[in-house]
């Protein structure tokens, strides 16, 4: 069995706040890895170190087979990456966003005009190529986001909270593309907030405080836990955390 | 993978010249401003000091006081504003500022000339503006001495000696300049001041834009380099900038009629070499500053040393050292040497080459410091 990703005690710290503490986790290729965990655990740090944007304080990992230190130019050129705030030209048309990363990717010529032409189809903006990014709604951009960053065919998926204030049609319309394009084969790592989005990957990770809590597949964790659905999971591991963290402070504040 | 791609590069350029057309505030700044602070700024900065405001007290009131006074105004560098009778309505008239030379013609005047006594008239001159007091003095002085000059040729034609030899003349010929106009030496300065501040801006926001809007995180998780990044941005401001530069050029030549007596060609060349050093600068100040704001404030903070260490106000020649060695940090400083000698001395790139080389490395350093700030900031 492959793995797209690969971390080994992966540590990221900021002056002397830990943003991820010893990360260890393997995710199969082809799959939907759901990266969960409150705002400010240290997902999108992880994400950052696995794009090759942050260098690692401690620790190691491949991406697609990439060390994400030394080879980070190779893995750029084979992963694909959007994140939760709109990061296109909203003052260039949809085609020129698309004309633009394919420059950037090195996509020319037939190649470029059948992927354009699929593109542009798959996110449903056909008619809608001279239209500037930015006067695009919310559920339109982000799939014109996806476009590009499928644009050049990336092994590695990875989308920070892609569905962040998007309304459910699109959310729908969205998650059908990304269930579509693991049956393809391509890697999806995936952050969000959602639970019912969460319960539709393959494997989940909880992350809080920069630790990984736990993993594994959304039914293992709910009968592991003993809980209801995903939700109950998410809810009583960050209280168990809490509390954890406090009586640590208490017996602190006693010495 | 460690090469420049000019696919990416391209791709970059052509991203840049689509947003600067759709970005009307900054064309407009890139074509029409420079225009006009060259228009506006060409008539105030006129170091030219001439028809200083005098105030006449002439006690004597005869010929040849009032010849006297003509002798004064005939140089059009006074221009009696106004007559009085005390000194204290004359030093009244300095201290509100009304007036900066007051003269003074005693009441004997007259007298002692026909008698063949020296006489002597005073002048008060405000010393506030050294520049003017220098000029008015000077000035004065040689009237005053040409009218001695003058007066002893008669007193002597009197006594039978026809002519008068003077022992020791100076003959001056004022090179490249010779009417001492400071427009002339002033337009090509300006030229490279405006120039220079214009570029800064428009790329100090390109970078800082992108952080701005978050479209660069997006670019950065791209095999996109800084290098290509950097360079792709400059591009097409070096074109924009070259054609701005073009139009004040001829602006600058045609409406106030300063000559170019160089070569047009290597101007041009040496002027597209400090776009992109002013471009590269610009880009240097976006990776320092975080918000489209703080490129500003950068921006202006470079002005005033540029105006006043880069020898486009006072000559670099009198300042002490550590001052001219913090004036070698601002590009305008080699541009300013390289616009005279060719606007005024005609002179070419034998003359030049120091401060081309100036330039150039200059722009190379800072091009460098730029990317790896650049790069550090991913961290």
């Amino acid at each position: 069995m492959s793995c797209a990703i690969q971390c080994k005690n992966l540590t990221k710290k900021f002056h002397n706040r830990i943003a991820v503490n010893d990360l260890t986790l393997s995710i199969k290729k082809g799959s939907i890895y759901g990266f969960l965990g409150p705002n400010g655990s240290g997902k999108s740090t992880t994400i950052r170190m696995l794009c090759g944007l942050l260098v690692p304080t401690s620790g190691s990992g491949t991406v697609l087979g990439f060390d994400v230190t030394k080879e980070s130019e190779s893995i750029k050129q084979r992963i694909g990456y959007m994140s939760q705030k709109f990061s296109l030209y909203e003052d260039l048309t949809v085609e020129e966003n698309l004309q633009f990363y394919a420059g950037v990717y090195g996509i020319a010529g037939r190649e470029l005009k059948q992927r354009k032409a699929d593109l542009i189809e798959m996110a449903g903006l056909t008619g809608r190529e001279k239209q500037l990014a930015g006067s695009l709604s919310g559920g339109w951009k982000q799939r014109l986001a996806l476009s590009c960053a499928l644009l050049h065919r990336p092994e590695l998926l990875i989308l920070d909270e892609p569905t962040a204030g998007v309304d459910p049609v699109s959310r729908r319309i969205f998650w059908d593309v990304i269930h579509d394009l693991a049956r393809q084969g391509i890697t999806i790592l995936v952050t969000t907030h959602y639970m019912d989005e969460a319960e539709t990957c393959d494997e989940i990770g909880f992350i809080f405080f920069g630790n990984l809590l736990t993993h594994g597949t959304p039914k293992s964790l709910i009968s592991e836990m003993n809980a209801d659905n995903l939700e109950d999971v998410f809810i009583t591991l960050v209280q168990q955390q809490e509390a954890a963290q406090a009586e640590l402070g208490q017996k602190v504040g006693r010495k | 993978m460690k090469h420049f791609s000019l696919s990416r590069y391209r791709a970059i350029v052509r991203k840049e010249l689509i947003q600067i057309r759709r970005d009307k505030p900054s064309m407009a700044i890139a074509l029409i401003l420079p225009f006009m602070m060259l228009f506006l700024f060409g008539y105030a900065i006129n170091t030219d000091v001439d028809e200083i405001a005098t105030s006449v007290w002439d006690q004597s009131q005869t010929a040849q006081s009032r010849e006297l006074v003509a002798n004064f105004t005939n140089t059009e560098i006074f221009r009696t504003v106004s007559y009085v009778s005390s000194y204290a309505e004359m030093e009244k008239l300095i201290d509100n500022g009304s007036v900066h030379v007051g003269l003074v013609i005693p009441p004997d005047y007259a007298k002692q000339l026909d008698r063949g006594e020296p006489a002597a008239v005073q002048l008060l001159i405000d010393g506030s503006d050294p520049n003017i007091a220098r000029t008015a003095a000077a000035n004065a002085q040689l009237i005053v001495q040409q009218k001695a000059i003058a007066i002893q040729e008669k007193n002597l034609q009197k006594e039978g000696v026809w002519k008068l030899e003077q022992p020791l003349q100076a003959e001056t010929r004022v090179l490249f300049n010779p009417e001492m106009k400071s427009i002339v030496f002033n337009i090509p300065g300006l030229i490279g001041l405006i120039m220079q501040n214009v570029t800064m801006i428009l790329t100090a926001f390109s970078l800082v834009r992108e952080k701005e809007r978050g479209t660069m995180e997006q670019l950065n998780v791209t095999p996109i380099r800084p290098i290509e990044l950097l360079t792709g941005k400059i591009t097409p401001y070096v074109f924009i900038g070259s054609f701005s530069f073009s139009i004040v050029l001829l602006f600058g030549t045609l409406w106030f009629g300063v000559p170019i007596k160089g070569s047009l060609p290597l101007l041009f060349v040496l002027s597209v070499l400090f776009l992109i050093t002013t471009l590269t600068l610009g880009i240097f100040i976006s990776t320092v500053a975080k918000t489209q704001l703080q490129a500003m404030q950068v921006s202006f903070a470079l002005i005033l040393p540029s105006v006043l260490l880069s020898g486009f106000m006072f000559p670099r020649e009198t300042m002490p050292l550590v001052i001219k060695w913090l004036g070698g940090l601002v590009p305008l400083t080699y541009f300013l040497e390289i616009l005279r000698g060719i606007f005024l001395k005609g002179v070419g790139l034998a003359a030049l080459w120091k401060d081309t080389l100036g330039m150039v490395i200059f722009s190379c350093l800072i091009i460098t410091i730029a990317i790896l700030r650049f790069r550090k900031q991913l961290d």
